[in-house]
């Protein structure tokens, strides 16, 4: 049997999408994928969301949003796709094995933190390299840590993290931040701060002991290269859309971004619809994606009406 | 049903249990730690006790299991066979990928 809708991620665009089409009794599935909630679950208070004069904890808002799409009848899967195949209708989405066929697909999968992308770092995560600063900065009470990146998320997390370390480094490639003044200005203020400019890391040392022991910097003028000593590493070097499934499926922009036609959810194939950070690289925010998560919503009923 | 793991209980309940233990150590100040919570807790309601024993350690109150485990991350799930560390994953991830990592160590 067909399900009128499929909707893959679990962010605030996809619950919105959810809450929007199960409201519209279109019995939505959706695939809450490998990282239930989103990049909201690696934050902590979200100040700036509409109705919530005194804040809400990222996690607790996605919880929220479960319930209440629950509460219209989303039917929830606890799984991640693995495969798509939108080269006809009904589309097919298989999950563990099991196809699943949707008349329209909405996407929300969102993006994820980038990595440095070395062997070494990824042997050594959850070992001393974190991509959450909130959750892992309590392990390094009194030690040191680097923090690789230089926009405001990484002066944010470097100014964070001095709550706990002694010392935070800044690593960054380049000889200047990007970070806005106000963030620069905090960073530069705070004695347990200091920044290493034009280096960068190729290795992250400690996988024979199990845990981070440093880092080996490479310089960017002189091409040099030396070890630095950290018990810890945090990055926030920007996201990438995950989107991996999609390529060769959906057109998608120079940047793996899924092109979607302005002003619309909808992306070159019709009847699926992009919603969230998978297609938004400019404003990247939970009420951005819970609008186009309601867009996706809209178009889909629309979608459906018309061709049925 | 979930446990409660805590410095106290820990070396009895954990350590010398006669099935297999998963730990789940959180705390709540980590986002992904609450999204994880209810899944953890499914999975307690699903496997047989008698399996395997499932609980979680709060590292804020109970920080002497995390430090002697060397948990810089959390989530971090440790599955304890007769007192040894048979399984490490750590980070959200679905109800699948968890089970997944720690069915084959249901007895």
């Amino acid at each position: 049997m067909s399900n009128k809708i499929i909707i893959i991620g679990s962010g605030p665009a996809g619950w919105t999408a959810a809450i929007y089409a199960s409201r519209a009794l279109l019995s939505p599935v959706l695939f809450e994928g490998a990282e239930p909630g989103g990049q909201l679950t690696t934050t902590t208070e979200v100040e700036n969301f509409p109705g919530f004069p005194e804040g809400v904890m990222g996690p607790e808002l996605m919880k929220k949003c479960k319930e209440q799409a629950k509460k219209f009848g989303t039917e929830i899967i606890s799984e991640f796709v693995e495969v798509v195949d939108f080269s006809s209708r009904p589309f097919k989405v298989t999950s563990k094995g099991k196809v699943y066929e949707a008349e329209t697909v909405i996407i929300s999968t969102g993006a994820s933190a980038r990595r440095l992308g070395l062997p070494s770092e990824k042997a050594l995560y959850g070992h001393g390299v974190s991509a959450c600063a909130t959750c892992d900065g309590f392990f390094f009470k009194g030690k040191k840590v680097i923090v690789v990146g230089g926009g405001d998320a990484a002066m944010e997390e470097a100014d964070f993290l001095t709550r706990f370390a002694n010392e935070v480094t800044i690593v960054h490639r380049g000889s200047a931040f990007r970070a806005s003044k106000i963030m620069q200005d905090r960073v530069t203020q705070n004695k347990k701060i200091n920044v290493v400019w034009n280096s960068e890391v190729v290795e992250v040392l400690g996988a024979d002991v199990g845990r981070v022991t440093g880092v080996k910097l490479k310089d960017a003028t002189t091409g040099e290269i030396r070890e630095m000593q950290t018990d810890g590493m945090f990055t926030a070097i920007g996201h990438e859309p995950n989107t991996a499934l999609f390529k060769g499926v959906l057109d998608l922009d120079e940047r793996n971004y899924i092109k979607t036609i302005p002003g619309t959810s909808q992306t070159n194939i019709p009847g699926v619809f992009a919603a969230g950070d998978v297609q938004d690289a400019k404003y990247r925010q939970a009420i951005t994606a819970a609008g186009s998560g309601c867009m996706a919503a809209l178009e889909a009923e629309r979608f459906l009406a018309k061709n049925e | 049903m979930e446990m409660i793991f805590t410095d106290e209980n820990f070396d009895a309940e954990v350590l010398k249990s006669s099935v297999p233990v998963l730990v789940d150590f959180w705390a709540p100040w980590c986002g992904p730690c609450i999204t994880m919570g209810p899944i953890v807790e499914e999975i307690a309601d699903e496997v047989a006790p008698e399996t395997m024993k499932i609980g979680k350690c709060n590292v804020d109150e109970s920080g002497k299991a995390a430090q002697q485990y060397n948990i810089l991350s959390i989530p971090t799930f440790l599955v304890f066979k007769k007192g040894v560390v048979v399984e490490q994953v750590s980070g959200s991830m679905s109800k699948e990928a968890l089970m997944e990592r720690i069915k084959k160590h249901v007895e």
